[in-house]
């Protein structure tokens, strides 16, 4: 306080004026940002908060909640059947996904950086599309594919002689038909690595031509490392986005068959909005939110430590 | 382009190359027929479509078809409704989210950097945990089966991966702009609008554009908050199109390719917007 008052006597009328122009800057901030301030506070953190009370109660659509304590964590992690059955269908889809999106966006990044390729707009367009196709419109398409009897693969399988699938129509191939339609929608990461790749200074890569490193150890030595970041962001928004994941066993299997695809935000909807058990499914929403969050620090722990950001203080 | 054309050898085009193009020409294909399979099926009568082995190409091509499915089907009533979430949602986003943006990139003010934390942190936060409470708050205000979550949303911001867009584009705007605006007098709220808005209109076309498709494709969302058929978006309606024709594809993938042309012109057309936006977010994040 005493602070205060001196540096106030001290402060000439110019100062003072300072002060002013700081306050209106402040008032100015803060109304410039009220909008996301209202958002961040009631329809995000506050919610947050909201959803945590409310995995402890009984809360139904109807009627108020009556505190129930620990028992729907409890009943999920020793009586719940399907929650068991889920979590292993989820972990299956982010993990096959993440890979097999990742593998392919940085496999059609790696050709579409060749600099002897001619077209590469047109190409990086046409390998952007199906990342454009709406998502209830890719699944019901992707079911129509799959269709054991008058779908496409079935057909092109068969003309080439080859076994085919029932594909999500059967319990054991469900998942990996989805992982397969996930990778055809990879058009972001790719765009990302192709910027990632356009970064990677050619005369490391020369360096290394000198030192007689091949494709490979080009790859290995200066590609990875420096396209660490975007890889490194690519694979976590890759494995959140595979957690997340609902309209396709919403629109295409429904969680079947026989639970293969019921994957936690469709179980989370089901339980919420289809059996009315809010104060459950809230709990449900929290362990994946704690199981999500460890996947996160596990990722950031092994793999961030590697990530390489040049010289950024 | 320097206008110097030196005399340019025609290069052989060199084996690895080639494959190298017969790789991206098959991807292509994977990337292409899909969605013409989508067409075909789309243009087959109901007969046709399900011959055994499956045709690649329609013996008469029926677009008689998407007349009848447009019957059928309440496509223009869907389309107006998501029209009328789409409209006031990418005003409102693009408004709220460039105005953070300003506060959180150009002015100084106590607690900004705990507000642009809050922000970052709910673009990694997951989604499915505030569905719940935020459906629940939604029905004891009585905004159900209205449009007002999605008003709310993007008027509230627009969503946290946009207001960081527009806060890292308007932070590389030189600061001697607001400035000298200052010392001839102007408002803050005249150097937002006359001066920092023009100059941020390829970011705001990039939120347009992400938030159009993100109200288009959304799905989630309008299952949820929206009961009567009457208010159905384009995503939920084409799926009571399944429940009514259960084994009628062709006329399911004429209405899904409805739904698809829109997303793929507005792609085509505004790509340079698009991809700049998804590689600002990718690099910078």
């Amino acid at each position: 306080m005493s602070n205060e008052s001196i540096s106030r006597v001290i402060a000439a009328p110019k100062r003072r004026h300072f002060s002013v122009m700081r306050r209106n800057e402040a008032i100015a901030g803060y109304l410039f940002m009220l909008p996301l301030l209202l958002g961040i506070v009631f329809l995000t953190y506050g919610q947050f908060v909201y959803s945590l009370y409310i995995s402890f109660t009984d809360q139904s659509v109807f009627g108020a909640a009556n505190f129930v304590g620990f028992q729907n964590y409890v009943k999920l992690l020793t009586e719940d059947f399907f929650f068991w059955k889920s979590i292993k269908a989820t972990l299956l889809y982010a993990f096959g996904s993440v890979i097999a999106t990742q593998l392919t966006a940085l496999a059609i990044a790696l050709l579409l950086n060749s600099k002897h390729l001619h077209g590469k707009t047109f190409f990086r367009t046409v390998f952007y599309i199906p990342s454009i196709v709406p998502a209830v419109a890719s699944c019901l398409l992707w079911m129509w594919m799959f269709n054991p009897d008058f779908g496409l693969f079935n057909a092109f399988l068969k003309a080439l002689g080859l076994p085919t699938s029932k594909w999500i129509y059967a319990e054991s191939s469900a998942v990996p038909s989805l992982v397969l339609m996930s990778a055809w929608a990879c058009g972001a990461p790719m765009v990302i690595y192709l910027s990632g790749l356009a970064n990677v200074p050619p005369s490391l890569l020369e360096a290394v031509e000198i030192d007689g490193g091949g494709v490979w150890s080009k790859f290995i030595h200066i590609t990875i490392p420096m396209i660490s970041p975007v890889l490194f962001y690519n694979t976590l928004m890759g494995v959140i986005g595979g957690f997340m994941t609902f309209t396709n066993s919403y629109v295409m299997t429904e969680g079947g068959p026989n639970n293969a695809t019921l994957f936690v935000n469709y179980l989370i909807y089901r339980d919420a909005f289809q059996y009315n058990e809010f104060g459950y499914a809230s709990a449900l929403a929290w362990i994946v939110f704690i199981v999500l969050a460890v996947f996160t620090l596990i990722i950031f722990r092994f793999f961030g430590k590697k990530v390489y950001y040049g010289d950024r203080d | 382009m320097t206008g110097i054309n030196l005399p340019r050898k025609r290069k052989k085009l060199r084996p690895a190359t080639m494959i190298l193009y017969v790789i991206l020409l098959a991807g292509t294909a994977v990337c292409i027929v899909p969605l013409y399979w989508m067409l075909r099926s789309s243009l087959m009568s109901n007969a046709e479509i399900f011959v055994f082995p499956p045709r690649f190409f329609p013996s008469t091509w029926r677009w008689n078809n998407y007349v009848k499915t447009f019957q059928n089907f309440e496509a223009l009533m869907y389309f107006t409704n998501t029209m009328k979430i789409l409209v006031p949602c990418v005003i409102g986003t693009v408004l709220t989210s460039s105005m953070a943006g300003y506060a959180l990139g150009r002015l100084r003010f106590p607690g900004k950097k705990i507000w642009f934390a809050l922000t970052i942190g709910a673009m990694i936060l997951p989604g499915h945990v505030v569905l719940i409470p935020l459906y629940l708050t939604y029905s004891f205000i009585g905004a159900t089966n209205t449009y007002t979550p999605f008003y709310l949303a993007a008027w509230c911001g627009g969503g946290a991966a946009n207001v960081f867009l527009m806060r890292q584009f308007m932070r590389t705007l030189p600061r001697e702009y607001d400035e000298s605006a200052m010392i001839d007098g102007a408002s803050r709220l005249q150097i937002f609008l006359k001066i920092l808005v023009p100059l941020c209109a390829p970011i705001m076309i990039t939120v347009a554009i992400f938030t159009f498709m993100f109200y288009w494709n959304d799905f989630q969302g309008p299952l949820i908050y929206l009961r009567s058929d009457n208010k159905f978006t384009l995503a939920l309606g084409i799926l009571s199109l399944r429940g009514a024709y259960a084994s009628k594809w062709n006329y399911i993938m004429a209405a899904s390719l409805v739904m698809v042309v829109p997303a793929v012109l507005l792609f085509a057309i505004g790509q340079r917007y698009f991809i700049e936006g998804i590689v600002l977010t990718g690099v910078k994040g």
